[in-house]
C-alpha cells in the first residue's frame, strides 16, 4: 500500500504525509470513559479547573504474551481504572477486575491519575504503580494474570497528589527506583480541605506546590525515600518528568515540566545526587504541561519536546522544542516556530515515526475544558493571571468557572518534519479529527505489524485508539530489549541506529509525556533503506552493546550480555 | 527671616536637594530611567526577554524609524529618547506567537510612523505604544498577545515599580492622572463586582499586575498625549476609566467584541478615548500668531 506519497523518495510533506490514522477504538472493544473527581464544596467555583486531570495511558505486557496491552486510569470515586488485554486480533478484552487493577478510587484512598509500568522485581512480569490525588498503590505482577497491592509493604504508602512518576534506575544497580512528581501540597485532601490557599502563587515562578519524591528500590520489594539525600525534591507544580541520559555519562538524568515555572534538568552525579542544571532551561518561565523525548533531528541526541499553552490574543506561551546540545555545549537549545510552538492549550505528546521514513512525527493533544461553547473562562482567567500572587493563591478568590470553557474543542495534531521547511500540522490530512480534552498520549504497535499506533486518553471523555497506517513500501525494525545485568523491563536503555545516513536514538520509556507511557520496544522506521548497518545498546548497566546487520521489517529482541 | 531659614533647611536635606535637581530633567529622561529599570529587573529577576534579539529589534526599528521620519518631516533628526521608550514598552508587552521577531518590527514602525502621520494641529494623538499594540492585537491576535509575563505576581517587584513609578510620575507632574485613574478603577469595577454579584477580588485584581502598571506609569501619562490642564486631565482619566469599565460589562455579558478587547480593555480605553480628547483639546488651542 502506498499513501499519497508519490513514486520517489521525497520527503514528506502536508500533502504527502506517507500515513493515514484511523479511529478505530470502537473495532478494538475499548470503550473506556473517563470520568473527572468531585472535591470540596469550598472549591467548587474552580472545580472543573482542579478536576481537570487524571486522564492516563500506559502501555504494557503484563501477561507476557508479546502483545502490548493498555491500561486506562478513571478518577471519579467508584469509576473503575481498565486494563485491556491484547487479544492480537486487533480487539482488547477488558481485564482490570479479575486482575485486581480496577477498584483503585475510593474516598479516603484518593483517585487515580496516572500509572507506570516496570519490572521492579526482575521477575520477568511488569509490576504497575499507581499514582493518584491520594495514596501512591504499587501492585505487583503474581503470574501475568493477577496483581498484589504490596504499597503497604514497600513503604510507599505516602499521600502525594501526583499527576507523574517514572521508572528510572538511577544508581544502576539493576532495580528499577520511583520518582514521583507532585503537583498540589501533599498535606492537601481535596476531599477535606482545611484551607482554600491551595493555589499556585505565580503564574511564572511559583514555587509552593507539592514536593517531589525519589524512592530508592532496596529490592525484595521495598523502597526508602532518599528524595532530599538525592536533592530532587522540586516543589514546582511538576506534572510531567522523563529521563534519558542527556549529558552522555552514562547516568540516567531527570527531566521536568512544571506548570507556572520554568523546566528543570536534574543531572545525576554518578548515582551519589543530582544537580540541578540550568542548561538554558530558565530563559523563559512557561506552563509545562508534557515532556516527550525523541530524536527530532537525527542528530543521534535525545531533545526534549515541551507542551504549553497558547490561546489566541491572550496568551503565547509557546511550546519547546529543545534540541540537546549537553554534550557540546552544556545546555538545551529551543527551536520551536510556527506551527509547532502553538498547539493550542496542549498535554500529552510523543514523537513517533508514523509513516516509517526514518523521520520523528509528533503527535500532540490539546484543550482544557470543553464545556458551554458560548462561554470562555479566558476573561476571567487574564483578570486573575496577572494579579498579584497572593489573591490567586487563594482557590475562593478565583471567578467562578460555571459551565464555561477554557480552550475547549481543540483538535490534537500531528506534526511531521519537514527538515528547513519546519514542521506541518498534518492531523486533519491523515484522519485525525477529534476534538476530545486530549491528556494523555501513548504510542505502541498494537498489532506488531511495524506500525506506530496511538492512544489517547481524553479528560471526561472516551478514549481513542488510532490505528497508523504508514506506507508499506517504507521498511522498520521494532526492538525488544530485555536486560539481564540492568533492570529486566530495560527501562532507561538507549538505542542508536545506524543506516546509511540515518543516525537516530530512543530510549525504553519509564515514563514520559503527560500522565503516559509508551511500549517498551522501540520503534525505528527505515524509509527505503534496506538494512540497518549498526545498533548500539547502552544499556543503563552501563555496558555499550553493539549489533550488526539485523533483519528488518521485525521486532528483534535483544538480551544484555552478562559483560 | 523665616525665609531663609526654610530655604538653608532644604538646601541641607538631601532628599529635598534630589528632588529639586530631578524637577530640572527632562521628563522623559526620568521615564526612560523608570522602563530601564522595569526591564532590567523584569530580565534579572525573571528572564522575561526569552532572547535579546526581540528588544535589539524594537529598540531598533523604533529609533531608526525616528531617525528617518523626523529627517524627512523637520529636516533634523530628533532626540531619540521617546523612540527609546516606545522600543522598551513595545518588548515588554509584546509576546508573540513562538520566536516571530516581525511584530516587534511591525510594533515599533507603527508606533513611531503613528506620530508622524496620524496628527493634527502638529501634534500626534495616540500614545504611540498604545496605538502600536492596538493595531497589532486588533490586526493579528492569532500570532500576538500582550504580556504573557507577569513578572512572577510578586509583590515585591510590584512594590518597587510602584514606589519609584509615583515619585517619578510626581516628579513629572502627572500623578494625578495615575491616581484618578487608579481610583476609577477600584471604584467602577468595584460596582460592576457589587452589580453583578461577582466577587470583589477578581475585579480589581488586574490593577496589581505588571501590565497595568506600564499602562498607568507610562502610556496614559505620555506628556505629548494629555490633554492640557490638570482639571481636564483629571476628567480625561476617569473617562479612560468608564470605558474600560463598559468593556469589561461587555465583556461580563460576553457581547460580541474582537478578542483584543477582552484581552486588553485598559489598552482600548486609552487608544479609544485618548485620541478624542487630546483632539478636541487641540481643536480648542488657540492658532498660535506670529
Amino acid at each position: 500500500m502506498r499513501l499519497d506519497r508519490g513514486p520517489s523518495r521525497a520527503a514528506a510533506d502536508a500533502a504527502h504525509p506517507g500515513f493515514a490514522m484511523r479511529d478505530e477504538t470502537a473495532a478494538a472493544g475499548i470503550n473506556f470513559v473517563h470520568h473527572r473527581p468531585t472535591f470540596d464544596s469550598k472549591i467548587a467555583g474552580i472545580e472543573p479547573h482542579v478536576a481537570a486531570l487524571g486522564a492516563s495511558v500506559s502501555v504494557t505486557d503484563f501477561n507476557g504474551d508479546g502483545k502490548p496491552d493498555l491500561y486506562f486510569t478513571n478518577s471519579a470515586f467508584g469509576q473503575a481504572n481498565a486494563l485491556y488485554r491484547n487479544k492480537g486480533d486487533g480487539t482488547f478484552e477488558e481485564v482490570a477486575a479479575s486482575a485486581g487493577l480496577a477498584d483503585l478510587n475510593k474516598p479516603g484512598d484518593g483517585v487515580s491519575m496516572g500509572a507506570i509500568w516496570g519490572d521492579i522485581d526482575n521477575d520477568g512480569r511488569e509490576d504497575v504503580l499507581v499514582y493518584r490525588y491520594g495514596y501512591l498503590a504499587l501492585f505487583r505482577n503474581i503470574d501475568g494474570h493477577h496483581f498484589e497491592d504490596i504499597t503497604e509493604k514497600a513503604g510507599l504508602r505516602r499521600w502525594v497528589n501526583s499527576n507523574g512518576a517514572i521508572w528510572i534506575d538511577y544508581d544502576r544497580d539493576g532495580l528499577l527506583d520511583l520518582y514521583v512528581t507532585a503537583y498540589f501540597r501533599s498535606d492537601i485532601d481535596l476531599w477535606h480541605l482545611k484551607t482554600t490557599m491551595i493555589m499556585h502563587n505565580s503564574f511564572e515562578f511559583a514555587t509552593n506546590g507539592g514536593k517531589n519524591l525519589l524512592f530508592h528500590n532496596l529490592g525484595g520489594g521495598k523502597f526508602e525515600d532518599v528524595t532530599d539525600k538525592m536533592g530532587v525534591g522540586s516543589t514546582r507544580w511538576t506534572l510531567a518528568a522523563a529521563s534519558a541520559d542527556f549529558n552522555g555519562d552514562g547516568w540516567p538524568d531527570i527531566y521536568l515540566a512544571n506548570d507556572y515555572g520554568p523546566e528543570e534538568l536534574y543531572l545525576n552525579d554518578h548515582g551519589k545526587r543530582f544537580v540541578l542544571s540550568t542548561a538554558g532551561l530558565e530563559s523563559e518561565s512557561k506552563s509545562g504541561m508534557a515532556v516527550a523525548l525523541g530524536d527530532a533531528f537525527n542528530s543521534g541526541r535525545l531533545d526534549a519536546f515541551v507542551t504549553n499553552i497558547s490561546e489566541r490574543g491572550y496568551l503565547f506561551q509557546n511550546n519547546n522544542l529543545r534540541v540537546n546540545e549537553m554534550s557540546t555545549k552544556g545546555r538545551f537549545r529551543n527551536v520551536a516556530e510556527g506551527a509547532i510552538a502553538d498547539a493550542g492549550w496542549a498535554w500529552g505528546a510523543q514523537f513517533g515515526d508514523l509513516n516509517n521514513d526514518g523521520a520523528n512525527e509528533l503527535f500532540v493533544a490539546n484543550g482544557f475544558i470543553s464545556a458551554d461553547r458560548k462561554k470562555s473562562y479566558w476573561y476571567a482567567m487574564s483578570k486573575i493571571a496577572g494579579a498579584n500572587g497572593r489573591l490567586f493563591e487563594d482557590a475562593a478568590t478565583w471567578p467562578a468557572f460555571g459551565n464555561a470553557s477554557l480552550s475547549g474543542y481543540e483538535p490534537s495534531r500531528v506534526y511531521i518534519n519537514r527538515g528547513v521547511a519546519g514542521w506541518v500540522d498534518v492531523a486533519k490530512n491523515v484522519g485525525v479529527t477529534d476534538l476530545y480534552d486530549g491528556r494523555a498520549v501513548a504510542l505502541a504497535d498494537l498489532s506488531n505489524r511495524g506500525a506506530v499506533d496511538v492512544i489517547v486518553a481524553n479528560q471526561n471523555q472516551p478514549a481513542i485508539v488510532y490505528r497508523d497506517y504508514p506506507d508499506s513500501a517504507n521498511h522498520w525494525i521494532e526492538f525488544k530489549l530485555i536486560g539481564t545485568r540492568s533492570n529486566r523491563s530495560a527501562i532507561g536503555a538507549e538505542v542508536l541506529l545506524e543506516a546509511g545516513i540515518l543516525n537516530q536514538r530512543r530510549v525504553v520509556d519509564g515514563g514520559s509525556g503527560f500522565a503516559s507511557q509508551n511500549d517498551r520496544r522501540l520503534h525505528f522506521g527505515l524509509g527505503s533503506r534496506e538494512w540497518v548497518d549498526r545498533v548500539t545498546i547502552f544499556w543503563p548497566s552501563g555496558i555499550r552493546q553493539v549489533v550488526t546487520r539485523p533483519a528488518i521489517d521485525g521486532i528483534v529482541t535483544i538480551t544484555e550480555p552478562e559483560r | 527671616m523665616s525665609d531663609v531659614t526654610a530655604t538653608t533647611a532644604s538646601d541641607r536635606n538631601p532628599l529635598a536637594r534630589a528632588w529639586q535637581r530631578a524637577s530640572k530633567i527632562d521628563p522623559r529622561y526620568l521615564i526612560a530611567f523608570l522602563i530601564t529599570l522595569v526591564l532590567v529587573a523584569a530580565q534579572v529577576r525573571y528572564h522575561m526577554l526569552g532572547s535579546y534579539d526581540r528588544l535589539v529589534v524594537a529598540l531598533g526599528v523604533c529609533m531608526a524609524t525616528e531617525a528617518l521620519l523626523s529627517w524627512f518631516d523637520r529636516g533634523r533628526v530628533v532626540n531619540l529618547l521617546s523612540a527609546y521608550i516606545s522600543g522598551i514598552s513595545l518588548t515588554l508587552l509584546i509576546k508573540p506567537q513562538g520566536g516571530a521577531l516581525w511584530p516587534f518590527a511591525l510594533g515599533g514602525f507603527l508606533a513611531i510612523s503613528s506620530k508622524y502621520v496620524l496628527r493634527y494641529r502638529e501634534n500626534h494623538l495616540w500614545n504611540p505604544t498604545n496605538f502600536a499594540i492596538a493595531a497589532l492585537l486588533l490586526a493579528a491576535p492569532d500570532r500576538v498577545s500582550v504580556l504573557s509575563h507577569q513578572f512572577g505576581n510578586d509583590l515585591t517587584t510590584n512594590l518597587v515599580i510602584w514606589t519609584f513609578g509615583l515619585i517619578i510620575a510626581a516628579r513629572v507632574g502627572v500623578i494625578h492622572i495615575t491616581l484618578t485613574y487608579v481610583a476609577g478603577f477600584l471604584l467602577l469595577n468595584g460596582a460592576r463586582a457589587l452589580a453583578f454579584g461577582q466577587p470583589l477580588l477578581p475585579e480589581i485584581a488586574p490593577i496589581t499586575g505588571p501590565m497595568y502598571q506600564l499602562f498607568i506609569f507610562f502610556m496614559i501619562t505620555d506628556p505629548r498625549t494629555v490633554v492640557r490642564g490638570r482639571r481636564k486631565q483629571i476628567i480625561v482619566a476617569v473617562l479612560i476609566a468608564v470605558m474600560e469599565t463598559l468593556i469589561r460589562f461587555a465583556s461580563d455579558k460576553g457581547w460580541p467584541m474582537p478578542t483584543a478587547f477582552n484581552v486588553a480593555p485598559a489598552f482600548f480605553a486609552l487608544a479609544t478615548v485618548g485620541p478624542v480628547a487630546k483632539w478636541i483639546d487641540l481643536r480648542r488651542k488657540r492658532p498660535t500668531t506670529n
